[in-house]
């Protein structure tokens, strides 16, 4: 059994179709990047995992669980299992770090405060902010506000994380930082799924790319047979864009 | 007629005219932070109702955007007119303080409403997103994310609101009840000249209205302060 499997998944805003027919597997501990230009659909297609943006054909399944898009209760145990990084961060502002990190849990999964607490701790160390538990997030860099992010997503003990081009805002000095947690996660079995424009950092880290384009996937593999060898010709020419600087 | 007024400044200051003046002023500001206070919290459903998603609440956001819309467009006193008729039909013995007070109240409404929306409005839509990707319901969305943000943008309107609105309420002295500038009236026909009598009114309306506007202008600098501490 897979632990992601989507088939045939399309959405469209109104008349403008912003996913086509896309079918992926996910296996657990698996990490899957989305490449492709800007307005290809790959955002879209996580918007559309967490059930943010309806789906307007296909299914999805989550460890065998079809997900009904229709049913808030399905969408809901669906968040259960799956959390999601923003671009942007969305950290919330009137909150301190803590806060950010175990609202949710505390408010929402109902658990114990210390429990959750004591667990925020740890993961907040494990993303190097140890020092900055009461920290607002308009008093931290971009890098350290993502990083509170994927900490808090995390402390939804999610068994799928989804990344949002979580580099893409950050100031280049302050993309390694990030950059190192994902590592991280990936070296302790995380699976995701993850969007983002850092080829060498894709290529790295990756068990599969998937090279979306126009709401489609056109092209998935190996890192090494996708950006040595891709068989596309619009894959060729992105990459050939991307990769020469 | 200097003279008369400086003869008259003690007798107005006696015990009697004095308590006269106080309570009047008590009435104004009860009717005020009454009317506006339960305006804001009935605003405030009214705002939850009217963002309500889903066509089985069609209705419901139909009748609070019309609400809304209607109140804010016809002049107060024709509010007040229409309460006291209508209350008055269906209850006699209410006081009028009451049919003042609610007067007040369902002109608030329709004012707050407005006023809580835009901040709502003001909070960013990846807030919200974030919020529900977390399986935050509506209700624990506003209470935890979207209020606490808002508060900044909502409360120096607000304040600005209750202030001009201590004000308006010297139209009910128009259906005869009791507040500032009814009192101004009855001392002025009880002999007192026109010019001492509402000198001494302006006065209290400004030390009603002077420290709430202090107060909101403190509110506000402490919700700006309090991102940077």
């Amino acid at each position: 059994m897979h632990h992601l499997k989507i088939t045939n998944l399309s959405s469209a805003y109104g008349k403008n179709v912003v996913l086509t027919d896309v079918s992926l597997t996910v296996d657990k501990g698996q990490v899957i990047s989305l490449v492709g230009p800007s307005g290809s659909g790959k955002s879209t297609l996580l918007r559309v995992l967490v059930g943010l943006t309806p789906p307007t054909g296909g299914t999805v399944e989550i460890q065998g669980e079809l997900i009904n898009y229709n049913s808030k209760s399905s969408i809901k145990l669906s968040r259960d299992r799956m959390a999601i990084v923003f671009q942007q961060y969305n950290l919330f502002q009137n909150m301190d770090v803590m806060g950010n990190v175990t609202i949710a849990p505390i408010k929402i999964k109902k658990r114990d405060r210390k429990e959750v607490e004591a667990e925020a701790e740890d993961l907040l160390e494990r993303v190097g902010l140890a020092d900055k538990l009461t920290a607002y997030p308009d008093q931290l860099s971009g890098g350290q506000q993502q990083r509170v992010a994927i900490a808090r997503a995390l402390a939804l003990q999610p068994d799928l994380l989804l990344l949002d081009e979580v580099t893409s805002a950050l100031d280049p000095e302050l993309v390694t930082e990030v950059l190192d947690t994902i590592r991280r996660l990936a070296s302790d079995g995380m699976t995701m799924i993850i969007v983002s424009h850092e080829m060498g950092f894709v290529r790295e880290i990756s068990d599969q790319v998937v090279m979306m384009d126009e709401g489609r996937i056109i092209e998935r593999g190996l890192p090494a047979e996708i950006f040595d060898k891709p068989t596309t010709d619009r894959a060729r020419e992105f990459f050939g864009k991307i990769l020469r600087h | 007629m200097l003279e008369r007024m400086a003869n008259e400044i003690p007798r107005l200051f006696e015990y009697y005219s004095a308590i006269f003046l106080l309570k009047a002023m008590g009435t104004t500001l009860l009717m005020t932070l009454v009317g506006v206070g339960l305006g804001f919290l009935l605003g405030f459903v009214i705002v939850y109702l009217r963002q309500t998603p889903g066509l089985f609440w069609v209705p419901v956001r139909i009748v609070a955007i019309t609400y809304v819309e209607i109140f804010r467009r016809i002049p107060f006193l024709v509010i007040l007119y229409l309460v006291l008729f209508f209350i008055q039909a269906i209850s006699p013995n209410a006081s009028l303080f009451t049919i003042a007070t609610i007067g007040i109240c369902m002109m608030a409404i329709a004012y707050t409403s407005e006023i809580i929306r835009a901040g709502f409005e003001s909070v960013p839509r990846q807030q919200i997103e974030a919020a529900s990707a977390m399986n935050f319901s509506r209700w624990k969305t506003l209470i935890n994310v979207i209020a606490p943000q808002s508060w900044p943008v909502i409360v120096p309107p607000a304040f600005a609101y209750m202030v001009s609105f201590i004000k308006d309420t010297a139209l009910v002295s128009q259906i005869g009840v009791v507040e500032l500038t009814f009192a101004g009236k009855v001392m002025n026909n009880r002999g007192y000249s026109a010019l001492l009598v509402y000198g001494t009114i302006l006065i209290l309306y400004f030390l009603l209205s002077y420290p709430l506007t202090r107060l909101g202008g403190y509110l506000e600098k402490r919700f700006a302060s309090s991102k940077d501490n």
